[in-house]
């Protein structure tokens, strides 16, 4: 049976489908993941990961708390901070609902939740399509599926913005050491970037080395849950197995990894 | 035969010392931005990454990727009546790609580390593809025109190898040009770019922009110099031009249709910036209406026999096709692609004056070939023309 299942999907292409079919077929244990990398290459990590990140918006209550997640990550990461809104750089920041969720709108949404800021973030897609266009694989995906970048092979020639559905990416249009933020204050344990390169959030790969959180996840008092959304006993495993969650324009294919519970 | 192209009359010394002029003043100006930043010196935004450049870059692939209009009839089809025009449209080739290649070139935010695309070659990336066929085009066009003239000046045929060139660099043709298209037409959320069209549609493009510009050189030549490339010739460029121009405005319709009918945003709003504006931003539909109207204005000019005869209403038309697509392609297209951004929000872009300098500064190196080129074509021309009488 399951060997028609995964010969099927195989051959119509639904590959998109398959990483999860495959996982749920076999179940969570690390012999299944075998077996589900198998039934859809390449869908599930070299690992048998899948890194991702659920935003519980119930739990984001006050402004204060949004700037403190915002504020927590462009600091560790030498974010630089420029007033004009054309050469911002940004890992993570809010949008409101129409903004976040374009195709999702109407006009009959609550008051309350028009204002509500959703953060966004690079998604950390299964299918980056950044990660497809990068002439220099300066864009790639770890074994854990993080999607990360290497800022000294970068050109500079922006097609991974052009390519990011999600508008994750930003650029260097300006000495980023310039900034004034970073005049006053750089984290000595992370490097800073040179002008003429893309950065974006990197799921704080820093920090997961040394078996931490990401910076986000941390300062957000629980309402932002990060884990392997693989392992079913995990608590983002548990959450998204309970809970209704929606993702960015999933219709796009990219399968990104970050979950809203609105 | 390139001591032709250092012997010259005064008023061809005066034309490139200024083409060397502005590839000073476009260089100084790129070294500008890439050392202050496209932030300073670039109209760019987060929002709208590429620009101008990438636009010379769209729009110069496809005047290279013409060449083929006049290489096939001549060697595939053995139409003689280009037998004159088919190396003005090689070597309209050569600088086309140089264009291009400066141009992309110039969006680089790390230029010194351009090396890297083929340290590490990855052949799922459209621009490493774009690299790899705009350089074999450029190489085969310089292999081919070159070698068919230097026969032609010993008064002898082409050597008989060089017709593999000249049939791959035809078939390579319009490679280059859907290479670029799939530069566009491959990227999730970019619907405006997204249409599997659009390769067909750059093709439709190139073919009138490029026989159009071919046009308006052949009629240079034949005033400044005594080499005639022929009416006849001419005028089968303006047919092509006129048939590749109708079916880029039934390109637009199909669009149009597609967006309209089915009423779908995302396939909507870049046409409504481009054409009426969105949420009161209007900043590129003066343009888009310039381009439609001289498009629609050339398709009369070259339909009708009496107004494409008429050289004068020929070189009026061949410049407003040449304007209407550089305008289309060369620039609305691209920006147009990021508006609106995918947080549906409006960042308008346009050109800063060193961004203009730059694209000058391309256009200038690929002039100065262009005349280079040209002028040793004329040279030999000339004299077999002396020979004759």
């Amino acid at each position: 049976m399951s060997m028609r299942r995964r010969d099927f999907l195989k051959l119509a292409g639904f590959t998109a489908l398959a990483g999860i079919g495959g996982s749920v077929l076999t179940g969570g244990n690390g012999k299944g993941r075998l077996e589900a990398a198998q039934a859809a290459p390449g869908k599930v990590t070299p690992s048998g990961k899948r890194l991702a990140m659920v935003i519980d918006m119930s739990r984001l209550k006050s402004e204060s708390d949004v700037k403190k997640i915002t504020d927590a990550c462009h600091r560790i990461h030498n974010v630089p901070y420029f007033d004009n809104p054309k050469n911002e750089i940004k890992w993570i920041w809010t949008e409101t609902f129409e903004h976040a969720f374009p195709g999702q709108k109407h006009k009959f949404l609550p008051e309350g939740f028009k204002s509500k800021p959703f953060f966004v973030l690079c998604n950390h897609c299964e299918n980056p399509s950044c990660v497809r266009v990068c002439p220099t694989q300066t864009m790639f995906k770890r074994a854990d599926g993080v999607v990360v970048h290497d800022p000294h092979r970068c050109i500079g020639c922006k097609y991974c913005m052009a390519a990011c559905p999600y508008g994750a990416i930003s650029y260097n249009l300006n000495d980023p050491r310039h900034a004034k933020n970073l005049q006053d204050y750089v984290n000595p344990g992370f490097p800073t970037r040179a002008i003429g390169v893309v950065e974006k959030c990197t799921f704080c790969v820093e920090r997961l080395a040394k078996g931490l959180k990401p910076a986000c996840a941390e300062a957000s008092n629980g309402a932002i849950i990060f884990g392997d959304a693989n392992d079913p006993s995990s608590e983002i495993g548990k959450l998204l197995a309970s809970r209704f969650t929606i993702r960015r324009r999933p219709e796009l294919g990219e399968e990104p990894n970050v979950y809203y519970i609105i | 035969m390139l001591e032709a192209a250092i012997t010259g009359s005064r008023r061809y010394w005066i034309w490139v010392s200024f083409l060397l002029v502005v590839i000073a003043i476009g260089f100084n100006s790129w070294m500008r931005e890439v050392h202050l930043g496209s932030g300073l010196m670039t109209g760019l935004s987060r929002d709208v990454t590429w620009g101008l450049h990438v636009g010379q870059l769209t729009f110069f692939v496809g005047v290279a990727a013409s060449a083929v209009m006049v290489t096939m009839p001549y060697y595939l089809l053995n139409y003689k009546e280009f037998g004159k025009i088919a190396i003005m449209g090689e070597f309209l080739a050569v600088p086309a790609v140089l264009i291009s290649m400066l141009s992309v070139f110039a969006i680089m935010g790390q230029p010194t580390r351009i090396w890297n695309v083929l340290l590490y070659p990855t052949p799922h990336s459209i621009i490493f593809w774009d690299l790899i066929v705009l350089n074999v085009y450029l190489i085969l066009n310089i292999i081919c025109g070159w070698t068919v003239l230097g026969a032609e000046r010993k008064g002898t045929p082409p050597p008989a190898w060089i017709k593999p060139f000249i049939i791959l660099a035809i078939i390579w043709a319009p490679l280059i040009h859907m290479v670029t298209a799939f530069i566009f037409a491959g990227l999730p959320g970019r619907e405006h770019w997204m249409t599997s069209l659009q390769a067909a549609h750059f093709l439709a493009t190139a073919f009138a922009a490029g026989p159009s510009l071919l046009i308006i050189l052949s009629l240079i030549v034949r005033k400044v110099s005594r080499f005639d490339p022929g009416s006849t010739a001419i005028q089968t460029l303006a047919r092509i031009a006129v048939c590749a121009l109708g079916v880029h405005i039934f390109f637009i319709g199909l669009e149009f249709f597609t967006a309209f009918y089915s009423r779908i945003p995302g396939h909507m709003h870049s046409l409504q910036y481009l054409y009426v504006g969105l949420e009161g931003h209007t900043e590129l539909v003066p343009l888009m209406w310039t381009s439609s109207i001289l498009a629609a204005a050339a398709f009369v000019l070259l339909a009708v026999p009496a107004t494409r005869k008429n050289e004068k209403t020929l070189a009026a038309a061949a410049l407003a096709v040449f304007f209407s697509i550089w305008i289309d392609k060369g620039f609305c297209f691209v920006v147009s692609g990021f508006i609106p951004n995918h947080f549906e929000r409006i960042t308008a872009y346009w050109p800063a004056l060193n961004e203009f300098f730059v694209a000058a500064g391309c256009w200038g190196v690929g002039f100065l070939v262009l005349t280079i080129l040209y002028k040793i074509v004329i040279s030999v021309r000339e004299s077999s023309v002396q020979g004759e009488h």
